[in-house]
């Protein structure tokens, strides 16, 4: 009998079960359920359910205002508003207002999504855990709120993709890099339903390099992207009080069977840019140098940590923005913010012309902050470049590591961060 | 019944069947209607009736978990989507709301404008002018959610039983 691949082994484990196979659908209690600003439309769904039923567990969900925050219209305000009081009413500990961070980062820092468990999310990017080892993936509203009212979900057992990794990353180029790369070689429905893990070298990857990996799962398709459990994350579990006791990886079996197996080496990465209007539309930075940028746009649940803002700023110390452009800056969460104002690196974005946003979602979705203009294009560090995305159908989104956006704020164009 | 063939687009994404500037305003069938398909379709919204049929490329639903665009197409009767493949969250947020996918790259490669259309739920087959082809159905597990009339009504039916056995 071969073995099991990690998303059949800790959805076995989930339901109780010593062995799944692809393609078999198991019922779940998931850890954590995630709901950020959208939980006052979920709640909505279910107020007389509430009612009658009451609520599954009040440690169940993690609620995170995050996506229009703080509220751009009396709307948007009554939708925080009806959160704040549901959050009151059922006694929920784990809320964080607005100005806490950006919900896949805060899911993170709090230690909500540890290694092995199972976190679901009403929203796409919820597969960011995957980066510490926990089976994590979106769902929809209405799945959401089921969830709030019994806990329970189902799952098709995915097949897998097995990613292996060899040698370091060069200089100035980075996960965000290799991770576009990976989604235009495969594209946006390479991995479709099915569990991406990565294997090899992967201790020279951080914790935030991962976070970057994972959290683009989603835009091949997949239903989780994970990282197996090692000293990188223990360390980073250990800075969070998290003792490596209290959680229970899993890894995939040395036998287990894959769909499709690739193997990439880091050092032949180049700096890449997806254009509009699609992720798996990514070319070497060579390939679009020069294109003018109205719009520089860093941060995100993406690359929104205190790493993207250290190399950023290596780049734009001493430097300015040049006029023909702008640079926005969006921390990941607040403890990001307060790091890169102690270090100092935060004084080095602004003064170079940086516009500091608050940390959450901000111009990523188009609601608010940062909308783009017709006919203009935006160089930026988010995760999708979708026509219309950043609020205007008619304007360009390119996507590109921290290194390439910062690097092009300096001269209002596509430049490559290598030339800087 | 009008036929939207989008079958040369692959990657029709959240954010051109439902634009995410309108996700935290719009939640209702009424406010989701007017901007259903907006940046891929502008006559869409206001020409669409109830039982019209959607074709698309590969990947349909891709991006965002938003369910504006299940919702909306659910709530102006979209008899049923058919594309040669979807994206995962789409597709179980489909079956939450009870909303017909049809998974059949070769009846969208079949389909050309004028060809008569016509779905066999029950046995999953689509027939395309002469041809007719299958199409995988749900595993029971999850028939039993669609049947009810989606997730809630499904979630309710459970509890419900739970009430009366306690």
């Amino acid at each position: 009998m071969s073995g099991m691949t990690f998303a059949e082994k800790i959805l076995a484990r989930k339901a109780g079960k010593t062995k799944v196979v692809p393609g078999q659908i198991v019922f779940i209690y998931p850890d954590h359920l995630l709901t950020h600003d959208n939980t006052s439309a979920i709640i909505g769904k279910i107020s007389k359910d509430l009612e009658i039923y009451g609520l599954y567990n009040r440690d169940l969900p993690v609620i995170v205002l995050d996506h229009v925050i703080p509220a751009s219209s009396d709307k948007t305000a009554k939708g925080h508003h009806s959160v704040r009081k549901f959050v009151q009413k059922y006694g929920i500990r784990n809320f964080f207002d607005i100005g806490r961070g950006i919900c896949h980062q805060v899911v993170l820092e709090e230690g909500l999504a540890l290694p092995g468990q199972v976190v679901v999310g009403s929203d796409s990017h919820t597969c960011s855990y995957g980066a510490v080892g926990c089976f994590s993936t979106g769902i929809d509203r209405t799945e959401a709120a089921a969830l709030l009212l019994t806990g329970k979900t189902w799952f098709k057992v995915p097949i897998s993709i097995k990613i292996s990794l060899k040698n370091r990353l060069p200089a100035t180029v980075s996960a965000k890099d290799f991770i576009l790369k990976l989604i235009s070689d495969i594209g946006a429905d390479g991995a479709d339903y099915k569990s991406v893990e990565f294997h090899g070298a992967l201790e020279a990857l951080s914790i935030s390099d991962r976070i970057t990996i994972a959290n683009m799962g989603i835009e091949m398709g997949a239903k989780t992207a994970v990282f197996p459990v090692d000293e990188v994350t223990e360390e980073f579990f250990r800075h969070l009080n998290i003792d490596k006791n209290s959680y229970d990886p899993i890894w995939a079996d040395e036998d287990a069977v894959y769909e499709r197996c690739l193997t990439y080496d880091l050092s032949e990465i180049v700096p890449m840019v997806s254009k509009p209007h699609a992720v798996d539309k990514g070319v070497p930075v060579s390939d679009v140098l020069d294109l003018h940028v109205d719009q520089c746009f860093l941060g995100t649940c993406t690359n929104g940590r205190v790493e993207d803002f250290r190399n950023a700023a290596t780049l734009l110390t001493g430097k300015t923005v040049h006029p023909d452009t702008r640079l926005l800056i969006l921390p990941a969460s607040r403890q990001v913010l307060s790091e890169i104002i102690h270090d100092g690196t935060l004084t080095a974005l602004v003064e170079a012309g940086g516009v500091l946003l608050p940390p959450g979602c901000g111009p990523c979705l188009g609601a608010h902050q940062g909308v783009l203009a017709p006919g203009e294009r935006c160089l930026s560090t988010a995760n999708r470049n979708f026509k219309g995305r950043m609020g205007c159908p008619d304007a360009e989104i390119y996507l590109a590591s921290p290194e390439t956006v910062a690097a092009s704020a300096i001269y209002g164009k596509i430049t490559d961060p290598r030339t800087v | 019944m009008t036929i939207w063939f989008y079958g040369n687009q692959d990657g029709i994404n959240t954010d051109m069947l439902f634009p995410g500037k309108y996700t935290y305003t719009c939640a209702t069938a009424d406010e989701i209607k007017p901007h259903l398909l907006e940046d891929l379709d502008p006559n869409f919204a206001q020409s669409v009736q109830k039982d019209d049929l959607i074709f698309a490329g590969k990947n349909f639903g891709c991006g965002s978990s938003r369910e504006q665009p299940v919702l909306g197409l659910k709530s102006v009767g979209i008899q049923a989507v058919i594309a040669k493949s979807f994206a995962r969250i789409f597709y179980r947020a489909a079956i939450n709301q009870g909303l017909l996918l049809i998974e059949s790259p070769e009846a969208v490669d079949a389909y050309s404008p004028g060809k008569p259309v016509s779905i066999d739920f029950i046995n999953g087959r689509i027939t395309v002018g002469e041809d007719t082809f299958g199409f995988p159905t749900l595993p029971e597990e999850v028939t039993a959610i669609r049947e009810a009339g989606g997730l809630l009504e499904y979630t309710r039916k459970f509890l419900d039983s739970r009430l009366k056995n306690t």
